[in-house]
């Protein structure tokens, strides 16, 4: 190539005459594993192109001697998963909750597929172990606003909380300071008030101030006595479970703007089968009536 | 041609960039002034006061007739001018970095609702564009700048052209990361810069491509250098990419959004032939032209193999393009097209080692550097790297791999591996080289703060692609794990919990890699501060008389 070529003293191999700003270069030749792979890679390619779809030609693609779809093999395993548990869904759509809850096999295939239904839809809000979070029900215990029979989780499940339902379960807590019903101090005796139902020390002269208003205003959906009432999803106020905290901040923040969630409905995105098993799989965590 | 001599009277170079740069500055102002969208309103604004930036700087070196850079020799005032944007960017862009590893390490601790501009959303493409166009981009043009002059001996053409390049290309940076926090995005991954940055990138990247083929038609060597291939095939490649990727017609040119010409799979495709090359070109075959140079260079020792490095250059260059579809498998992407895509990622494998093996096999002779040496050390360790970025990108394109690794942190790390091992490392030796070399010193200012540079941010990265090998694996594996009955064992948010230790490994790499850029930044700062001003390299003036 060049007459400027010269022996490279450390490796004894030729360079190629060329010198760019002192980078000279050897002329060893390719190592024959390099190119032993490559010819390889090639080699095992054109394989896979015979027996896989692999080029596009003017009206459609070259199939290969397997004619392999991905679509078909998606369609395949589900059909084989849709089959494998056909029997099983089968006795859920059957049986009633408690035949579920009473029958073994059926309720631990039950509560697998209400685990994972679970899971993927409902952790979000309720948290991973169903321990809820502030203004996000908990799960495990034993307050419920609509209920904790089978029956009723069924029911919440399936229409959802001031959800877009035409049968949603509906409740709504007034913005009472807010919305100016109660006067800011009528707000701050009601907080005493709440305080003083759930057992723990409170401002008397408040509580008693209260009294009337507690009567005139919460008396209907909580009950006289605060104990809530679950046919209009009125929390119980006695207890020490709170939804939106329980700190006289908390309540009365709640009490001025009468915060509600939003609970969507199932009905629909989830077969009956699946609501029935995380129905059972929820009255399992722990506060099932 | 333009000659750089300064008894010349009349610059072309001097006439269309001004008048370039005031064509800029007034669109500008008309977006302020006349668009609806507030967005568009600032980054109006922004190109504006670039452009009157760079005007300002225009008229301050070239009032006085042209400046002494450009009085024969080399143009080495813009690669010294990239260097320094390497380095801001390079620090910018890994501590935007950590900012989001530690959000999803801590999303509770990291997440302020009411700054918008500080979401995950916003501030990912801000590091993924600031690591690689600002700071790797700085460094490709800084590099090939200096390689193509001294390995062509000719100056760069076009006058102050070169400079053009530097100043529009860092605008481009500027604009883009503005509009990404202010929530501007064409939701393309590594391409998410709106119409209007797009179109100005493309007049830059076209003058870079004239400036850099004009040293190479003007060279006075007979043959052009392996590195100016690799460069040529990136600035090329890179160009075909971005204008074919950002087709689109915008809503009108008073906004700042538009609609992209493809839709569905086929948009994919094209937004993922982009995505893999921008991998293949901007931060493979680029890096690989600075590889090419700053190893034999300071190995000092000859290129082993010029045949390999024909073969694997035509090679890499011809299969790297079909490899895209290897991003879509299991998609709705034709199986056709997976199959092409998979296959050629497969037979990729050998051509990317054939840079590797001519890296590391220069060493022979001279390995005694890699003791005594950190800056060699680190150049070969991105090789070292950059060999085991390239096997595990092909294995991680199977089909049956990629069913787990896809989705997952393993692809975070395999891109981490590449990114903080093959192009940091490769980008910090040749920056290492360039900061005595160009200001005239004998040496850095300090061997012993490279030596921890290495080993913090060698720590680092390990930390890093462990962590994420491991919870990417264990992220497949948790999706697809099912129970007797065919449900799935792990709802989503289980997995996410159990990325939870890994990310706090990551962002301790992470924040380990950022802490060596910074002692390397110290360095270089100390070393072009340093008082001795003696250099090997033969002096510019020398060359002057070839040059003109």
């Amino acid at each position: 190539m060049s007459e400027r070529r010269e022996i490279d003293g450390v490796s004894g191999t030729e360079t190629t005459g060329h010198e760019w700003d002192g980078i000279k270069e050897l002329d060893t030749p390719m190592p024959r594993w390099w190119l032993g792979i490559f010819y390889a890679t090639i080699v095992w390619a054109a394989g896979y192109w015979v027996v896989m779809p692999a080029w596009p030609t003017l009206s459609g693609y070259t199939h290969g001697l397997l004619d392999h779809s991905q679509r078909d093999e998606v369609m395949a395993n589900v059909r084989a998963l849709q089959t494998a548990r056909a029997a099983k869904e089968r006795a859920l759509t059957k049986a009633s909750l408690a035949q579920i809850q009473s029958d073994p096999d059926l309720l631990q295939f039950a509560m697998a597929e209400g685990r994972t239904a679970f899971g993927d839809n409902c952790v979000p809000c309720h948290g991973s172990g169903g321990q809820g979070a502030h203004g996000y029900p908990n799960l495990n215990d034993d307050a419920w606003l609509w209920g904790g029979k089978l029956e009723d989780i069924q029911h919440t499940i399936t229409v959802g909380v001031r959800s877009t339902s035409p049968d949603t379960r509906q409740s709504e807590m007034p913005a009472f300071g807010r919305d100016g019903i109660l006067k800011p101090e009528q707000v701050d005796d009601l907080t005493e008030f709440v305080v003083h139902l759930s057992q723990r020390p409170a401002d008397g002269a408040a509580v008693r101030r209260a009294t009337k208003l507690f009567a005139d205003n919460c008396a209907q959906c909580h009950g006289a006595l605060g104990a809530g009432d679950r046919k209009v999803g009125a929390p119980n106020l006695t207890d020490n479970d709170w939804l939106y905290g329980s700190s006289r901040e908390d309540i009365h923040d709640q009490i001025w703007n009468g915060h509600g969630g939003v609970m969507p409905t199932w009905q629909g995105r989830l077969t009956p089968e699946t609501i029935k098993s995380l129905a059972v799989y929820v009255h399992s965590l722990g506060g099932g009536e | 041609m333009q000659s750089a001599t300064s008894e010349s009277p009349l610059r072309l170079d001097l006439a269309l960039i001004p008048t370039l740069l005031a064509l800029g500055f007034f669109a500008g102002i008309v977006e302020a002034a006349r668009s609806l969208d507030p967005r568009m309103v600032v980054q109006g604004w922004t190109f504006a006061g670039c452009m009157l930036a760079i005007g300002a700087w225009y008229l301050a070196t070239y009032a006085d007739g042209p400046p002494k850079d450009e009085r024969g020799g080399y143009a080495n005032d813009v690669v010294k001018a990239g260097v320094i944007a390497s380095m801001f960017w390079g620090i910018a862009g890994m501590l935007v970095g950590l900012i989001i590893a530690l959000q999803l390490a801590f999303p509770n601790l990291f997440y302020f609702p009411d700054l918008p501009w500080t979401n995950f959303g916003r501030m990912r493409p801000l590091h993924t564009s600031a690591v690689i166009f600002a700071f790797g981009g700085n460094v490709l043009i800084a590099t090939s700048f200096y390689v193509v002059q001294r390995t062509c001996k000719a100056r760069l053409f076009g006058g102050s052209l070169p400079w053009f390049v530097f100043w529009g290309y860092n605008t481009f940076i500027v604009l883009a990361g503005t509009g990404y926090l202010l929530g501007i995005t064409q939701s393309r991954e590594y391409a998410e810069p709106e119409w209007y940055a797009d179109l100005w990138l493309t007049l830059v990247w076209v003058c870079y491509l004239v400036t850099f083929l004009g040293a190479i038609w003007k060279r006075k060597e007979p043959h052009i250098y392996v590195a100016n291939w690799f460069f040529l095939a990136f600035i090329v490649t890179i160009a075909l990419l971005h204008v074919v990727n950002n087709l689109a017609v915008p809503v009108s040119l008073l906004s700042s959004k538009s609609y992209s010409l493809f839709s569905g799979v086929q948009d994919a495709l094209i937004q993922w032939w982009y995505g893999h090359n921008a991998v293949g070109f901007f931060l493979t075959a680029g890096f690989l032209g600075i590889m090419y140079y700053f190893i034999p260079k300071r190995a000092e020792r000859p290129i082993y193999s010029y045949r390999l490095s024909i073969v694997h250059f035509w090679t890499l260059i011809f299969i790297y393009i079909w490899a895209g579809p290897h991003h879509l498998l299991y998609t709705a992407l034709p199986e056709w097209a997976q199959t092409l895509g998979m296959t050629f990622s497969i037979i990729l494998w050998m051509p990317s080692w054939g840079g590797m093996i001519n890296g590391l096999m220069t060493l022979s002779g001279a390995w005694d550097k890699l003791r005594t040496d950190p800056v060699m050390r680190m150049l070969v360790v991105s090789v070292a790297f950059y060999g085991m970025a390239t096997f595990e990108g092909p294995v991680m394109s199977i089909k049956t791999v990629n069913a787990l690794s896809h989705y997952t942190n393993w692809t975070v790390g395999h891109v981490h591996s590449g990114a903080l091992g093959w192009v940091g490392y490769v980008s910090f030796g040749a920056l290492y080289c360039l900061v005595p070399w160009l200001w005239k010193k004998k040496g850095l200012y300090s061997n012993a703060l490279v030596e921890w540079h290495f080993w913090i941010s060698t720590l680092g990265i390990v930390l890093y692609i462990t962590a994420l090998w491991v919870a990417g694996i264990m992220q497949g594996l948790m999706w697809r794990a099912y129970n007797d009955y065919g449900f799935l064992e792990y709802s989503f948010v289980e997995s996410v919990q159990a990325m939870h230790p890994y990310y706090i490994i990551r962002a301790l790499g992470g924040a380990l890699y950022l802490l060596g850029a910074l002692v390397m930044a110290y360095n270089l700062w100390r070393t072009v501060r340093a008082p001795l001003a003696l250099s090997s390299e033969i002096p510019a003036s020398a060359l002057a008389a070839e040059v003109v």
